[in-house]
């Protein structure tokens, strides 16, 4: 099936079996590898992306359904000159070790800070329920949250 | 510049720019235009014969390019994926090391065992192809339950009752000597449960093949390419060494799960030889649940005499260790050099013996993971001492002080060993009391039973060998190769440095810290400096990341090769000064004449170095790239005291971490902001066995927590925010005086939880994971 | 995944109209379950009929009910504040990411024993909304992963009276975060109900709080009363006896929010 979808703000039309998941579009054909994949139970969230405004995972969208979005990826956030406040604050705090489930991460806590409630620490740490992270405890990756929400 | 970015400075990580912008390299990020794709198909039997493997209907289909089994690999000499460390056992016989194809010929042993493999033009087409494959199994009798694995029904021919050894440590006469007219025995049997090391990245392979070369490169998320590279070359059979490029390019996380070479790389490495097609293979994570080497495992039995006053007169122990399946890498020195060695703990416990046997199960073969046999030997110490402390109506701080090896008794030959260099052990513990608040815990229990919560504190003071190894010491105790590490510093022309090193960075941040060492050294830029790791085509040999080693063995092989590179500068400044080396200071990043304001840079040394203008060449050389080969003189022994204050909710028996503090003393810091990651990480590990995770198998030998829908992760409202500071006792034998950081936080902590958690219940034991089902059971009484 | 067609709808007769010419159709709503069953290959469907391009999502409040349309996610349900209870229940679904695609409609359809919404259903005493009908939250869920929804039949909305007064206390499962027990307890109109997910193979009413809550609503009324969990749940993370005990945790707890 054909579908079209703006990524990072170019519009890309393609071709893709049916079965095909939004996170193989982005890695595979769009060449964005910075959506990792790290389950398959969809629990992991290193896949995590924003779809029309909303922190989703990739890996459980079928091309279809993303057909006509509007898709962002972590390469879409900001770039090594002009990081995004997340990105900064996560370099900062030591937010990230191994950084494979740092994009999913940010994508996340951006759209948690974006939701408008004021967050503090035990707010944060619900709100990440959907990121698994291995190297870092967690203890850096709220601190920067915390510090990224007052320069958002 | 040396302040903001040298050796103890909390600087920034270099490797983050490529991380937060998504730009990083991983094993699946990597394709080769016209690659195919490999799909394992897995045994579905925990144990079974292979009667007949049937690949015709996967070949028939599209796409499909070739399907192979066991019997191919064997056919081209494929060998045995080896163990690489001999333990014998009491009776100075040498370990069983049952045979273990890289993918099973004639029979399959766990769950998930490989036992062909199928490789299409597309990921869809090799699914499909992998799902066609027909095999015919005759089912064997399962082996699962560890306590009776032992005379259970024999797995390997080469096995009799299952064991792989019998060893012991320790002196036997003297621990039962002691434990005869000791005033008091405590006495546990504890469970070390097993867990899966879960890499937030699955492990996959890149392999290449070009025949007009003859060269094969691995891409392969591996955390030590260079081993990986030799067992295949030398071991396995699959290439030449010199025709073998393995690349660990930026790699997920490994915990230990990625030091093995498994079947998939090997398998993957192979056919893309007989094909001449590059083919790229990526676990799904239920395949991650399946065949990564798992960890921990064991049943002890642990026993501690004490005189009346608390004295520590003798310790014994005895443990069935879970080898699973097959033999993995270094499984066999997981429960006996890095597990017996540390059983003195921080203490002058005069008299242990412990035994180890090792046993096959039908299940996934269990190799290290964070800590690797440290957890399990500080689990025992740490839980026998509370407990004691509370049999005996001690103060469980008191207890530890009285039988602590004071800072006075270093060097201090333990009898399990090891001779520990220096530490102060009551520095952590009194800083940690400090930071926990100890004194107010009793009021803080009153007005949580107030609130209907019942709340304990715990504490466990650890020790840990690591820095691995001396190799004359690991080549004693079986080691099959010896664990020093190489350095390459090597100087441009226009005097930035690349600094090559056998170690790998998978998360601990060795681009900054090596470089904040070389550019401390040699007054150079930070950015000027470049660290270059994981490929076996740019660095020298070595032995990779794990056993809290890189800094320590690493990094002291770099300050060898910068003094080197110093040395020659000198040599080269004294040439262009018209001076000797005798009278040419270096400061930083400045050759300087003494007493005199003739000097030049580092910079201006290197360009010379590369453009030598009239050398003495019989005595100086152009060029400026210096090696070195580090070899430790001993292991280094980080230790410190953590301390856990947990709150239970009685109705539900979910267990709430509302502080945990760690002192850790790991000698000389580069990087503390560093370090301090590295202790939060691993303290969510050590958390995570104590409450959560638990990796299982029914009876019947299937995987039950084959998924995060089942394996409990811990996640961000899991952990508390972590209290974690320093003690500094440098390390006395390397350079650097460095101890080496990342196993700690998981070796010291499950200990601490499970001692606040039975003090809070007010209990001797609970298993591990206390999930809230297993603790509201204790409650009950069960 | 197996490979199948995708379909996307414009309109309820094409849905139903593709789901009745499809060999083996399987309607996609979410995907939350849905997508990961396709990508275990536990289902093998020849048609995906995506129902997202039908005009279900919304939310109305009318007098005495509150009603919303089955695409509705939860995320959206979580942000409202209509039935502050259902809110809470929503935002105790899943994880972040999973309330931004996750809809009501599928969430009930596929009648998850560890759902949440389901035990709201029956607290609340809802009706299901379908294109055959409506059901009423006493004859929906019939059993593991069954409810009364016919073949082929799309869940339009779900309806919920206005509660007087209601709360849903959740104990989740700490590795997939799945309701080990939920329990919602409303009363509305003087009529008291307590509806639980995740203990038995489907939501269910327990009727001995039921009664007890009725004649005094207080957390004191539950004490004592015996949870029957012959037919409860059990797996590596709760037994069944702890399920029954849970129940009555979770109750107490829910109308302590409440009192």
């Amino acid at each position: 099936m054909e579908i079209s979808l703006t990524v990072n703000g170019t519009e890309h039309t393609t071709d893709v079996p049916d079965n095909s998941l939004l996170v193989e579009i982005i890695r595979e054909r769009l060449n964005l590898t910075g959506t990792h994949v790290g389950c398959d139970t969809s629990q992991c969230g290193a896949c995590t992306i924003h779809m029309d405004g909303r922190s989703v995972k990739s890996c459980t969208v079928l091309a279809g359904q993303a057909d006509g979005a509007d898709i962002t990826t972590i390469e879409g956030i900001g770039t090594v000159d002009a990081l995004h406040p997340m990105q900064e604050a996560f370099r900062e705090n030591h937010a990230l070790q191994c950084g494979f489930c740092t994009p999913g991460m940010i994508m996340s806590a951006i759209d948690l800070v974006e939701k408008g409630k004021p967050l503090d620490e035990r707010s944060v740490r619900e709100g990440l329920e959907g990121n698994l992270c291995r190297c870092t405890g967690y203890h850096n990756i709220v601190k920067a949250v915390l510090d990224a929400q007052d320069k958002m | 510049m040396t302040s903001e970015t040298g050796i103890g400075a909390a600087v920034k990580r270099k490797e983050d720019a490529r991380f937060i912008t998504g730009a990083g390299h991983y094993t699946d990020d990597i394709n080769q235009p016209g690659q195919l794709y490999a799909v394992f198909v897995r045994s579905m039997y925990p144990r079974a014969e292979i009667r007949s493997i049937d690949v015709s209907p996967a070949l028939a289909m599209q796409g499909v390019v070739a399907a192979y089994t066991g019997a191919d690999l064997a056919a081209d000499e494929i060998g045995d994926l080896p163990c690489g460390w001999m333990v014998k056992s009491k009776d100075g016989s040498d370990m069983i090391q049952p045979p273990h194809p890289p993918v099973a010929v004639s029979v399959v042993n766990y769950v998930g065992e490989p036992y062909a493999m199928v490789v299409a033009e597309t990921l869809q087409e090799a699914r499909d192809g992998a799902e066609a494959v027909t095999a015919d199994f005759n089912e064997l009798p399962v082996v699962v339950d560890l306590a009776s694995a032992h005379g259970a029904d024999q797995i390997h021919e080469a096995a009799p009752g299952n064991q792989c050894y019998d060893w012991e440590l320790g002196d036997r006469e003297a621990t039962d000597a002691a434990f005869a007219s000791a005033d008091h025995v405590t006495s546990l049997d504890i469970v070390n449960n097993r867990l899966i090391p879960n890499a937030m990245e699955p492990r996959a392979a890149l392999g290449m093949y070009e025949a007009a070369t003859g060269n094969y490169t691995l891409y392969t998320t591996s955390q030590n390419p260079h081993l990986e590279r030799l067992i295949l070359a030398a071991f396995v059979n699959v290439a030449a060494e010199s025709k073998l490029r393995v690349v660990a390019p930026d790699v997920g996380g490994g915990f230990g799960s990625k030091i093995f070479v498994y079947a998939e790389e090997t398998a993957v490495i192979w056919a893309a030889g007989k094909l001449a097609r590059a083919i790229k293979w990526r676990a799904d994570r239920s395949e991650s649940f399946l065949a990564d080497a798992h960890g921990r495992d064991h049943l002890t039995r642990a026993e501690l005499a004490l005189k009346a006053d608390g004295t520590f007169v003798g310790l014994r122990v005895k443990t069935v260790a879970n080898m699973g399946a097959y033999l993995s890498l270094f499984a066999s020195s997981v429960p006996t050099y890095l597990y017996g060695t540390l059983l003195a703990g921080q203490y002058r416990t005069p008299a242990i013996y412990v035994e180890v046997q090792s046993v096959f199960t039908n299940t996934a073969p269990v190799d290290a993971y964070r800590g690797a046999g440290r957890p399990e030997a500080t689990y025992v110490v740490e839980r026998l001492v509370e407990t004691a402390a509370r049999e005996l109506g001690k103060d469980p701080a008191d207890i530890r002080r009285l039988n602590f090896i004071q800072p006075e008794d270093f060097p201090y030959e333990t009898p399990v060993a090891l001779t520990y260099d220096t530490g102060d052990y009551d520095a952590s513990l009194k800083k940690a009391i400090e930071l926990i608040g100890y004194d107010g815990f009793a009021e803080r229990k009153v007005s949580s039973e107030a609130n209907g919560k019942k709340r304990g504190i715990g504490f466990s003071c650890y020790i840990e060998a690591c820095g691995l190894a001396p190799s004359q010491v690991a080549l004693s105790l079986g080691a099959g190769v010896g664990l020093f590490e190489s350095a390459e510093v090597r100087v441009d022309v226009t005097g930035s440095v690349s600094v090559m090193t056998g170690c790998h960075s998978h998360g601990q941040g060795h681009e900054t810290t090596f470089a904040q060492i070389v550019s401390d050294k040699l007054g150079i830029p930070f950015e000027n400096v470049d660290v270059v790791h994981g490929d076996t085509g740019r660095s020298d040999y070595g032995l990779g990341t794990y056993g809290s080693r890189s800094l320590v063995v690493g990094g002291s092989a770099i300050v060898k090769a910068t003094d080197k590179v110093i040395a020659k500068s000198r040599k080269i400044a004294a040439h262009m000064l018209e001076s000797t080396e005798e009278n040419v200071d270096f400061e930083e990043g400045t050759f300087s004449v003494t007493d005199s304001n003739q000097s030049i840079t580092f910079p201006e040394v290197a360009f010379s170095a590369y453009v030598p203008g009239n050398y003495p060449l019989d005595e100086l050389e152009p060029g400026l790239s210096e090696k070195a080969f580090y070899d430790p003189e001993n292991f280094t022994y980080p230790a410190g005291a953590h301390i856990c204050e947990v709150e239970v909710d009685p109705e539900t028996g979910k267990v709430e971490i509302v502080n945990f503090v760690a002192v850790d003393d790991f000698g000389e810091i580069i990087n503390p902001m560093i370090v301090a990651g590295q202790v939060h990480g691993g303290l969510a590990q050590g958390i995570g066995q104590a409450l959560l995770e638990h990796g299982i198998y029914d009876e019947s030998g299937q995987l039950v927590t084959g998924s995060y829908m089942d394996y409990t992760m811990p996640r961000a409202d899991d952990m508390p925010n972590f209290v974690v500071d320093t003690t500094v006792t440098p390390c006395t034998h390397n350079p650097l005086g460095a101890k080496g950081c990342g196993e700690a936080g998981a070796i010291g902590s499950t200990a601490a939880v499970m001692n606040a958690l039975t003090d809070a219940l007010g209990v001797v034991d609970v298993p591990m994971p206390a999930s809230p089902e297993t603790v509201w059971r204790a409650m009950q009484g069960e | 995944m197996y490979r199948f067609n995708y379909h996307k709808p414009d309109d309820m007769d094409a849905a139903q109209q593709m789901m009745a010419d499809a060999e083996d159709g399987v309607y996609l709503s979410g995907g939350m379950t849905l997508i990961p069953t396709l990508k275990a290959r536990l289902a093998s469907p020849t048609d995906v009929i995506d129902l997202s391009g039908l005009a279900l999502s919304g939310i109305e409040l009318a007098d005495d009910s509150l009603t919303i349309g089955a695409l509705t996610l939860h995320s959206e349900v979580a942000a409202g504040n209509e039935i502050s209870s259902l809110s809470n229940l929503a935002l105790a679904i899943g994880d972040a990411q999973v309330r931004n695609r996750g809809t009501i409609g599928g969430s009930i359809a596929n009648s998850d024993p560890g759902a949440d919404y389901p035990a709201a259903v029956m607290a609340l005493a809802a009706t299901i909304n379908t294109t055959a009908g409506a059901i009423d939250a006493d004859d929906f869920f019939q059993g593991l992963f069954e409810t009364a929804l016919k073949p082929g039949a799309i869940v339009t909305s779900v309806t919920f009276p206005l509660p007087g007064r209601a709360a849903y206390e959740k104990f989740p499962n700490p590795a997939s975060r799945y309701a080990v027990v939920g329990v919602m307890v409303a009363e509305t109109n003087g009529d008291v109900r307590v509806g639980v997910t995740g203990a038995g193979p489907c939501a269910y009413r327990q009727r001995n709080f039921e009664q007890a809550l009725a004649d005094n609503f207080s957390v004191a009324a539950l004490d004592g009363l015996e949870v029957d969990y012959a037919e409860f749940n059990s797996d590596i993370h709760a037994s069944a006896e702890y399920r029954g005990h849970l129940v009555g945790v979770m109750a107490r707890r829910a109308v302590a929010q409440i009192t």
